[in-house]
């Protein structure tokens, strides 16, 4: 990311953990995103709330804004860790779909547990993507669709790519309908499933954390508590 | 170590850390922070590996301090303090350290307080020899560097 006109998504990353946020924003950094890191729930509505996103709060005065921004610091997805104490990343992900401001941002949940009635809760109540803990630079790659593009096309920072030609300005949308129009101008075919479907056989995240523990996961097969002594 | 060759020394680190992959003390995901370190961030492992030793040793205290409450330990507690760590380790790809946190959960679970104990030793225990192997493959690597810009000359003996 070298021009002064290549935008940088802006990704609000939520871990109670010091360990996974040094990780996450390392991770998301080499992927060239901008990237905010929040150790609970509460924080991380504290910063949504005093950003500009979808110009509800625009009018307040934001004093780290610097004067040649026009909006404050756009998010344009927010990753939150799903264990927290207090607010879990559940409980983050509910208040932000609850929220008219907020709902359009796109959330995606990880977790150190492969329970499916955790992740088929989360997906229902609008969750992108569902990652399985350790993370890594392939699931971070696997984030750049879900990314609401800048709501703002500011002349001099213009997104090159492709799909914002096509689409002209975001139009708020629930979450599961936003994906699907996001994901019409991406070149990842396979990720064109409804969130529901879990069980389907595509090469997402979603399969991922389901299928790892029925073995079916063509990617890293972990074996997750082999070879344990009991006490 | 001074004078031994960048090559040598980089041998050495991949001997260690077949040793340790070999062991099951690390897994892949070690080698996933490795790959996360470059010239913009040239001790990315080191200094996530120092905040893991940092929390860890601050968990394991408190799992101490726990256990010794006879009367009535906090099993709930423990379990929160377990899952931190067990969550950490896993993100450094300390497998073996992980994998005793789980038994040592499950015991837990079933307040068995003897079990947790025999746990405790044995978490103790695979945390300072991951410990110990860390600091070793960081000093390898610190002589490595070292070695990669000192130049000494052909025949130093």
């Amino acid at each position: 990311m070298g021009t002064a006109a290549e935008p940088q998504f802006h990704v609000l990353a939520v871990d109670d953990s010091l360990v996974d946020r040094k990780l996450i924003e390392r991770l998301l950094k080499i992927s060239s995103y901008q990237v905010t890191a929040v150790d609970s729930g509460s924080k991380a509505l504290e910063f949504l709330g005093s950003r500009g996103n979808n110009g509800r709060s625009s009018s307040d005065p934001v004093p780290s804004v610097s004067p040649n921004d026009h909006q404050g610091v756009e998010v344009n997805l927010i990753i939150t860790d799903y264990c927290m104490p207090g607010m879990t990343g559940y409980d983050l992900l509910k208040k932000i779909k609850e929220s008219s401001s907020l709902r359009d941002i796109p959330v995606v949940i990880m977790s150190s547990e492969n329970v499916p009635s955790r992740i088929s809760r989360c997906l229902e109540e609008g969750a992108e993507e569902f990652i399985l803990k350790p993370v890594r630079l392939s699931d971070v790659n696997k984030l750049r669709p879900h990314m609401r593009r800048t709501k703002k096309l500011k002349t001099h920072q213009q997104e090159p790519r492709e799909d914002s030609e096509r689409h002209g300005e975001i139009r708020s949308q629930p979450a599961r309908q936003h994906e699907l129009e996001i994901q019409q101008s991406q070149h990842h075919p396979s990720q064109q499933v409804p969130q529901h479907q879990q069980q389907k056989s595509s090469n997402n995240n979603k399969r991922k954390a389901i299928d790892a523990e029925e073995g079916l996961s063509p990617d890293r097969a972990r074996t997750r508590y082999s070879g344990v002594a009991t006490f | 170590m001074l004078g031994w060759g960048v090559e040598f020394l980089r041998a050495e680190m991949n001997r260690l850390l077949a040793l340790l992959f070999h062991q099951g003390v690390l897994d892949e995901q070690f080698l996933q922070l490795q790959q996360l370190q470059d010239e913009s961030s040239p001790n990315f492992v080191s200094e996530v590996i120092t905040i893991y030793f940092h929390e860890s040793e601050k968990l394991l205290r408190n799992l101490r301090l726990l256990l010794m409450e006879r009367e009535l330990s906090d099993y709930k507690k423990m379990e929160i303090h377990l899952n931190q760590m067990m969550g950490s380790s896993s993100s450094i790809g300390a497998k073996r350290v992980r994998n005793v946190c789980v038994a040592f959960r499950a015991a837990s679970e079933q307040n068995n307080h003897a079990g947790c104990l025999r746990a405790l030793e044995l978490l103790e225990h695979e945390y300072c020899y991951l410990k110990n192997k860390l600091h070793e493959l960081f000093q390898i690597e610190q002589q490595r560097a070292l070695a990669s810009v000192v130049r000494y000359p052909a025949r130093h003996n």
